[in-house]
């Protein structure tokens, strides 16, 4: 199992020098074995799957955590929907009132893009999903819905050797009282327990996160206390603030270490990052 | 270990806020969460009981109609809710362990999972004045 990440940034692209080093495209991860190629989230990311990181494959599964749209704004520029030749399989988290297909359809569809959904070459199968179990490819694959304002789940998904998750927009810590540290009163718990990496949201430091509660995000703080939680074996902060250049996340995630407790070891994501996880 | 359902875990964060008192339920009625002003109802601090099977909680008060006698299971929002995995309301009293009784009224409703799935219930204690 190899893990690449092709956009590490929240809400919004960035471009510039500031951001250059961890990289401004929105949310987007590969997870690949042998020829097989598993897509998480159609941020800006997306974009880069072409020329020589084309997937070969004749299928392709693209699993979407929610719908905002730094999480599908790549979609209309991922080659592969418009290649007759492949089996494109995309998984989203069910709503209680519209079909994956109405709302994917809200971008995809003038006057915010110029070719509907429903008239893309490949062939397309939409697949709704909440807290389900699935397989793709060699992957096994749970979803949770998880906190997040509307229909938002993370993926856990297991290898031959080894356990990765999903989670890039998370507020676990939602509440008066912040995080409720009983295992099994917190959301995402199940899809992080003892994996070997977690890809979890660190939009904000504390300072930030507090005015902003209720966004759906988390401050690195309470990502770490998730993974501790949790007890992963390594946790990887991305959804960075479009307002954090590259120093500043040097700084905080610098400033984070000297304080923390017994934490899990952790890193920032980068686009282009690899983890091997085989 | 298996975590409950994100809604359930929102219901728990929602009553960590409130002022009154809030009882959460599994669909078996066995009590899973109560928040601070619900510990002055049974007595007991959540913190130190943890969760509650429904055979124990339920003999915490005893329910009574306006002449003191005893009420039936069956009127009970909350045992409806669970039955009929639909909201009631009602007032009635209580009579506690050592005696106390006091009005009050409830609503219940049932936690009905995006999925369209029944997956427990809330009951709101809301204390009313003595007649």
């Amino acid at each position: 199992m190899k893990v690449k990440l092709w956009g590490v940034r929240g809400s919004i692209p960035t471009t510039g020098p500031e951001t250059e080093y961890y990289g401004g495209n929105t949310s987007c991860v590969t997870v690949s074995h042998d020829d097989y190629v598993l897509v998480l989230d159609g941020g800006t990311g997306i974009r880069q799957l072409s020329g020589s990181y084309y997937p070969s494959g004749k299928r392709i599964d693209v699993l979407l955590t929610h719908l905002h749209l730094d999480h599908i704004q790549g979609l209309g520029f991922f080659s592969p929907l418009f290649d007759a030749s492949k089996e494109i399989h995309i998984w989203g988290p069910a709503s209680s009132s519209h079909s994956l297909f109405s709302r994917l359809s809200r971008y995809l569809s003038p006057p915010l893009f110029p070719v509907l959904l429903r008239d893309l070459p490949c062939k397309l199968h939409l697949h709704e999903i909440g807290n389900s179990y699935f397989e793709a490819g060699p992957f096994q694959i749970q979803s949770n819905y998880i906190i997040h304002p509307g229909p938002t789940v993370g993926f856990r998904i297991t290898g031959k050797h080894a356990a990765f998750t999903f989670i890039p927009d998370h507020e676990p810590a939602l509440g008066d009282k912040g995080m409720i540290k009983e295992k099994k009163w917190v959301s995402g718990y199940d899809l992080a327990e003892g994996v070997d990496v977690l890809l979890h949201d660190g939009q904000y430091i504390r300072e930030e996160y507090l005015p902003r509660k209720g966004w759906g995000h988390s401050c690195i703080d309470d990502s770490c206390l998730f993974a501790s939680l949790a007890e992963v074996k390594k946790i990887i902060l991305t959804h960075h603030d479009p307002s954090h250049s590259d120093a500043f996340l040097n700084n905080m995630l610098d400033a984070f270490k000297k304080g923390a407790g017994n934490i899990p070891p952790v890193a920032l994501a980068k686009e282009c990052m690899e983890i091997d996880l085989s | 270990m298996a975590a409950y359902e994100i809604e359930i875990i929102l219901n728990r964060q929602l009553a960590d806020c409130l002022s009154i008192p809030v009882f959460i339920t599994d669909t078996a009625g066995n009590l899973i969460f109560y928040n601070e002003p619900a510990e002055q109802v049974l007595g007991k601090r959540f913190e130190e009981t943890g969760e509650m099977p429904v055979e124990e909680w339920s003999t915490i008060f005893k329910p009574l109609d306006d002449d003191g006698n005893p009420l039936a299971p069956e009127e009970l929002p909350l045992v409806k809710t669970l039955k009929e995995e639909f909201p009631y309301h009602k007032s009635f009293r209580i009579e506690s362990l050592k005696g106390v009784t006091q009005n009050i009224s409830v609503t219940s409703y049932p936690i009905i999972s995006r999925s369209g799935k029944f997956i427990g219930a809330v009951a709101i204690f809301w204390k009313v004045k003595d007649k």
